[in-house]
């Protein structure tokens, strides 16, 4: 696999006083302030309804915040135009809870999906996806559709689609709720070796066994819409050396 | 701008093909069928109308109507005579009793001129604007004529010729309005269809553009298949209606055809529709998904 070439960026991430409002609820989440170091291992925990989801969906730009500043490589992404959204979302990958896989397409071509968006040749296409599929065990259903496959090869295709496309900065939500011991720990894997080659990494889990198997891990806590930082080190983050 | 068609299978997969199985193909094939039924009946109108203006431009006829045998028939010569040394004027042809006869004929019999027929003159005039002088310089000479030109008879014949062309290019007009707003209403209910893929793809970096290209596709080849299975049920109603008219046997409703300029503008309409179908699906998606993130 290549080399993530992150830009050299004191943060990859940057959230100021950020506070997320679905409609004319309360604030789902308050007052969000962290840096993440590009290159760092993040685990974001926290009870159901603590608000993981929504922090995530602001990471992968799904949703824009109701206040405060977000500034994603170094850019505003809070006022940035959407016409120039497209463009940051192809660094980032993420692996949705409910996996979001294209039901009309098979394993191979959701795989695939980002290497298109991006316009990679089909001959480079086939050689990377057809690896990446054999790395998470499915090399004997490529062709099969989402709906025929069980949950975890489903979750399987959803992590492979993330990574495919060597993001500079990968986003799971619970990427191994759905599969057994052994798989989870051969996708940890695959997370950390994404994260040796440069790419920031946030998981979102409930699982703390899961977090205690990746030691240099920080963990960022939610607890009801706000993080806990008492030490202020997620705020001000020391800089991972090169 | 990249053309619709530029796709590579692998792309053509990422929204469903379903060719020709929705309704929207069979739409735009009753709608481009009208408009070539529409659009050839302007087309013909128009030729009608102006075969029917060279034909009457210049025509006149002078009667004279005059009981006296002898008289008629001098003051016919004196007339003819008169128009023939007029400027501007390009043929002068007395009727002959005989014609005239034939004319009558079916209303008054064999022996029908034993009635005191008026006499004819046909007179082809190089500009209309010469009208005046001629009905001047007959009247000095043959105190029973009565000049008619035939623009004058047959005006209410072409301006109700006018009047069908201006109606079917309305009714064309219409049609291609009605067929893009068929496209906004089957782009709007596939962009619902599609939601959750279109989601996927923009989260995962696709642009508004890329994903309008899909549908622009897709709606540019449906359009297609209907336009030209509209525009082939279109030629043949039209290639039958030719043979019937040619029947009639008459020479004004003869004069209602299509020339191969025509035929040229009518293979324009299943194009016209495919580009007009291509646009209004393009604006649909691209304004929809300008209101997402």
């Amino acid at each position: 696999m290549k080399g993530v070439e992150a830009r050299a960026v004191a943060s990859i991430v940057k959230f100021e006083n950020v506070g997320l409002r679905y409609g004319m609820g309360a604030e789902t989440l308050s007052d969000i302030s962290f840096s993440l170091a590009p290159g760092a291992f993040y685990f974001l925990t926290g009870a159901s309804g603590a608000g993981k989801t929504s922090l995530l969906k602001l990471l992968y730009l799904a949703q824009r915040p109701s206040r405060g500043l977000i500034r994603l490589f170094d850019e505003d992404v809070v006022t940035m135009p959407r016409e120039r959204l497209p463009a940051l979302r192809r660094r980032i990958g993420v692996v949705f809870q409910d996996f979001r896989l294209v039901p009309h397409l098979s394993a191979f071509d959701n795989v695939a999906l980002p290497l298109r968006v991006a316009g990679v040749d089909e001959g480079e296409i086939a050689e990377r996806v057809g690896e990446m599929i054999a790395w998470v065990g499915l090399a004997g259903r490529a062709s099969a559709r989402p709906a025929t496959l069980s949950g975890g090869e489903q979750q399987r295709v959803a992590i492979a689609r993330a990574v495919i496309g060597q993001p500079e900065m990968l986003v799971a939500d619970e990427p191994t709720g759905n599969v057994d011991p052994e798989m989870a720990t051969r996708l940890l894997h695959l997370f950390d070796a994404l994260n040796k080659f440069g790419t920031t990494v946030v998981v979102a889990t409930h699982d703390m066994h899961l977090v205690s198997r990746v030691p240099n891990a920080s963990i960022m806590r939610l607890e009801r819409g706000r993080l806990d930082d008492p030490t202020g080190a997620l705020r001000y983050p020391p800089r991972v050396p090169a | 701008m990249t053309l619709p068609f530029a796709f590579t299978a692998a792309d053509r997969r990422l929204l469903p093909e379903g060719r020709a199985a929705g309704p929207m193909p069979w739409v735009i094939a009753i709608m481009v069928f009208l408009t070539v039924l529409a659009a050839a009946a302007g087309l013909a109108l128009a030729s009608s109308a102006r075969a029917l203006g060279d034909q009457i431009a210049g025509r006149v006829t002078i009667q004279i109507v005059e009981a006296d045998r002898v008289a008629r028939d001098q003051q016919a010569e004196a007339a003819a005579r008169t128009a023939r040394a007029l400027p501007d004027v390009r043929d002068v042809t007395r009727v002959s009793d005989a014609e005239i006869a034939q004319l009558l004929e079916p209303w008054l019999g064999p022996g029908g001129l034993e009635l005191p027929a008026p006499a004819l003159v046909d007179v082809d005039l190089a500009v209309p604007a010469a009208l005046p002088r001629l009905k001047t310089a007959v009247a000095r000479v043959a105190p029973s004529a009565r000049v008619d030109a035939h623009a004058q008879a047959l005006a209410p014949l072409r301006d109700l010729v006018g009047a069908l062309r201006w109606l079917a290019g309305l009714l064309v007009l219409l049609m291609g309005v009605a067929t893009a707003a068929c496209v906004v209403l089957a782009a709007r209910a596939a962009l619902n269809t599609h939601r959750e893929t279109i989601d996927v793809l923009h989260l995962l970096g696709a642009t508004d553009i890329q994903i309008a290209r899909l549908f622009q596709r897709r709606i540019a080849l449906d359009a297609l298949f209907g336009g030209g299975l509209g525009f082939a049920a279109g030629a043949l109603v039209l290639i039958l209606l030719a043979g019937r008219i040619g029947a009639v046997g008459s020479e004004l409703v003869g004069s209602v055809r299509l020339e191969p300029a025509g035929w040229l503008a009518l293979v324009a309409v299943p194009m016209a529709g495919a580009l007009l179908a291509t646009a209004a699906a393009r604006l649909t998606v691209e304004r929809a998904l300008r209101r997402s993130l």
